[in-house]
């Protein structure tokens, strides 16, 4: 996070709690800063706070404590009409009984625009998500991809400069929501708009934003870019949540050079990169990426041998399903490529992977 | 593989509809696609048809059939056509405004004496005197002395009673020698036909019907009114809550529904009545003096407030249906967008309720114009509706005819608001359930 943060916060949460039922905290104890012109993804599992926060800095719902900034200005106080912060609704929450382009001119109407300066704006953001033929169609008569375009439209319309997004592209299909993700991230750099994006789809959150927030329980678990989400998971929900992972659950023995020595289930000992281990003698899960696992591999101080399991063909790769250190649901990638070996069920083979790859984190 | 023979039929239909361009898509085994079509449908339509059947049948019997016979009453009157035969061959002999002669007189004690031996004098009597109050005592005393009499037969009759000799009765007699009659329906709208038989308004003082029939629509409109505004804000409450509470509230909303209607509205009574708990507390209060207790009952304000409070339901659970529909993000967009509450509710919530509105008003209008019960209890005489005129018609005085006529006016106009509810608001905009 570091260098972002420290420029002027453009949104700005501050200590802020929820309550809904005076009895348990749905966000506990959230601080997060957003730079102006960043797209940032919260992420989380349902339940996990993330929407309540979304919902708090749009003025749906109040902070029970805390403070929330917007551009240095509290907005605690101030009326969702009045904050000027464009949404895009999971469900879209197009106007049935308005045209596209009455929907468009919704938010400039209110604002008291007059109809010239109205239908020059509602064109040239019917424009900017090629929509422009459909300005005299009502929501119901379009596709869930053109209604999800003319909300991302209605959202961008009056100019705000912080656009929220609510599980936006939820509802569509796999082809097109990987087709919208890429152009709400075009719009995104070629208006400089800031955007907050939640959503639960974690190959979203990586392929679009600049920063992520993983969320669980009430708390920002890591945030960081997509990339060191990836590789460098600070504990074990984040391991566990963002892309595949295998496990080895064990107890930490000694410290060498800058490895952990780690004992794990089946009484064998294995080398890990100590992330969020405790002393010697506290519990800890190692994990590692599928793909850095390696068969037949040189040898080191992980070499183990594994037991083949379930072959998985999926095209360009295999999936294999191994015991390893008494894991039976390790899983292995082997690339199907010319001259790889291929496995059998029931064969043991070797496996090993480099000791800073297996990350030694908090147990779950 | 198997697409390549001919034999398959798939391949079959294809080739045709292909060969044959722009004509009739024809089967494997040379019907047309819409006859197989309809013959595969016929058999389900067929199961379909005969479990509607039951229902169908007991519709027809019950309703249908009853409703039609007594639509047929507002225009058929038959008992004087029946029973005064002689009198109905001379009134199709001569034309209309003959001066009634000695052989018209003859037919009529004819008449009267075959009704002294068929003993229908009173029937008679009754259809003359829907529309000449009084003179059905003179058919039952003419057929009670009809034997007696001797020729000349007009000088007989008037000499038993001068009024048989009154123009006016002769046209209403002209009239209902013919058994079909539009006469209920002038009737029902304070019209009358004069002794010359140009149709004229009846007697100041018995102006009546065109009267009920206004306020009838007046109050109804007001009852719907008064329950919209009520039922509006209840419905809103009942779609937004939390369904553990608005399941409580509903109950209370349905609990009208399991009183009797009676005891619904012999409560108001017993709240409203100057003696009752509303002028006592507001006595009590010091608010009224004992000498100037607010009358509340047999008049239109009882009529008013029991109604629409007997009412209300009907309007509360169809906008509670469609508001139950609308998700709570189109207003928050609208907010978001920059619409105060009020503006948010103004554009974009309350037109989306309007198919609600449209569904209770009418429902609850057509239920308050066809009311009889309360009216009847609490309306006293400036409170009561066409409906318990049209009771009074069928219990009282056995004018079923009339009353008919008046239900079918009633039935017409409700028809016709109807048509103009479609045409202003759209039939396939009304959402009930």
């Amino acid at each position: 996070m570091g260098s972002e943060s420290l420029q002027e916060a453009f949104v700005e949460f501050d200590g802020v709690q929820k309550s809904y039922d005076g009895e348990t905290l749905v966000v506990k104890d959230l601080n997060l800063s957003i730079a102006r012109g960043e797209f940032i993804t919260m992420l989380g599992p349902s339940g996990s706070g993330k929407t309540t926060c979304l919902m708090m800095l749009a003025g749906f719902e109040t902070a029970t404590n805390g403070e929330i900034r917007l551009a240095g200005r509290p907005i605690n106080n101030i009326p969702p009409h009045k904050r000027g912060i464009g949404m895009v609704f999971q469900n879209y929450a197009l106007f049935p009984h308005m045209t596209v382009g009455e929907n468009l001119s919704f938010p400039l109407e209110v604002r008291g625009m007059g109809r010239e300066e109205r239908e020059e704006k509602v064109n040239r953001a019917l424009d900017m998500v090629q929509m422009r033929d459909f300005v005299n169609r009502r929501p119901a008569q379009l596709s869930g991809g053109q209604q999800q375009r003319i909300a991302l439209a209605r959202a961008l319309v009056f100019e705000p400069d912080l656009v929220l997004m609510d599980e936006p592209l939820g509802a569509l299909d796999k082809q097109l929501r990987e087709h919208m993700q890429f152009e709400i991230k075009h719009l995104h750099e070629r208006l400089g708009i800031t955007v907050v994006y939640v959503t639960h789809d974690q190959a979203e959150a990586l392929t679009m934003s600049d920063r992520v927030a993983v969320f669980n329980d009430g708390v920002i678990q890591q945030l960081a870019s997509p990339q060191d989400l990836y590789e460098r998971p600070e504990n074990s929900f984040v391991a566990q949540f963002i892309g595949e992972n295998n496990k080895l659950e064990g107890e930490v023995v000694d410290f060498e050079d800058d490895a952990v020595i780690v004992r794990l289930a089946d009484g064998a000992l294995t080398r890990a990169n100590p992330v969020k281990c405790g002393k010697a003698g506290s519990r800890t899960l190692i994990s590692i990426r599928p793909e850095r696992v390696r068969l037949d591999g040189p040898e080191n101080p992980n070499t183990t041998t594994a037991q083949v399991l379930e072959l998985i063909y999926l095209g360009d790769h295999v999936r294999c399903r191994l015991n390893v250190h008494g894991n039976d649901e390790f899983i292995v990638k082997v690339p199907n490529s010319a001259g790889h070996r291929h496995l059998a069920v029931g064969e043991t083979a070797k496996v090993s992977w480099a000791p800073q790859d297996a990350r030694a984190l908090d147990p779950l | 593989m198997s697409t390549q023979t001919p034999a398959d039929p798939h391949v079959a239909v294809v080739a045709t509809a292909g060969g044959v361009e722009d004509g009739p898509l024809v089967m494997a085994d040379g019907t047309s696609l819409k006859q197989a079509l309809r013959k595969s449908q016929s058999r389900a339509r067929r199961r379909a048809f005969l479990l509607v059947l039951p229902l169908l049948a007991f519709v027809v019997l019950t309703f249908i059939v009853p409703i039609g016979q007594l639509l047929k009453r507002s225009v058929y009157s038959p008992n004087f056509h029946e029973n005064m035969p002689a009198l109905v061959a001379w009134f199709d002999a001569s034309p209309p405004g003959t001066v009634p002669d000695e052989s018209a007189y003859a037919a009529l004690v004819a008449d009267l004496r075959l009704l002294k031996k068929t003993k229908k004098a009173g029937l008679v009597g009754t259809r003359v005197n829907y529309e000449l109050p009084g003179s059905r005592s003179l058919f039952t005393k003419g057929a009670r002395k009809a034997e007696k009499l001797e020729p000349p037969y007009r000088e007989a009759l008037l000499k038993l009673d001068p009024r048989w000799g009154d123009p006016a009765l002769w046209q209403v007699m002209r009239s209902a020698a013919s058994p079909y009659t539009m006469n209920f329906y002038l009737a029902a709208v304070d019209l009358k036909r004069d002794s010359d038989g140009s149709i004229v308004r009846v007697e100041e003082n018995r102006r009546v019907y065109l009267m009920l029939f206004g306020r009838t629509l007046a109050l109804s409109l007001l009852i719907t009114f008064l329950a919209l505004v009520l039922a509006y804000p209840i419905a809103h409450l009942l779609a937004t809550l939390p369904l553990r509470k608005s399941n409580l509230l509903m109950i209370l909303v349905l609990l009208p529904f399991w009183t009797s209607l009676l005891v619904r509205t012999t409560s108001w009574m017993v709240l409203l009545q100057s003696q009752g708990v509303i002028n006592d507390a507001l006595v009590a209060l010091g608010i009224i003096g004992d000498d100037g207790r607010i009358q509340m009952m047999y008049n239109k304000i009882g009529t008013v407030i029991a109604m629409t409070h007997i009412l209300l339901p009907f309007m509360v659970l169809p906008l509670y249906s469609v508001m139950r529909t609308i998700n709570p993000s189109y207003v928050r967009a609208a907010r978001n967008l920059g619409a105060t509450s009020w503006t948010a509710f103004r554009r974009i919530y309350f037109p989306q309720t309007v198919p609600g509105i449209g569904a209770g008003a009418l429902l609850v209008f057509i239920l308050a114009v066809g009311y009889y019960i309360t009216p009847a209890l609490v309306g006293g005489s400036d409170g009561t509706l066409i409906s318990n005129l049209i009771a009074f018609h069928i219990q009282k005085s056995l004018n079923w005819s009339l009353a008919a006529a008046l239900a079918a006016l009633l039935l017409a106009g409700i028809l016709v608001l109807y048509w103009l509810y479609d045409r202003l608001v759209g039939i396939d905009n009304l959402k009930l359930g």
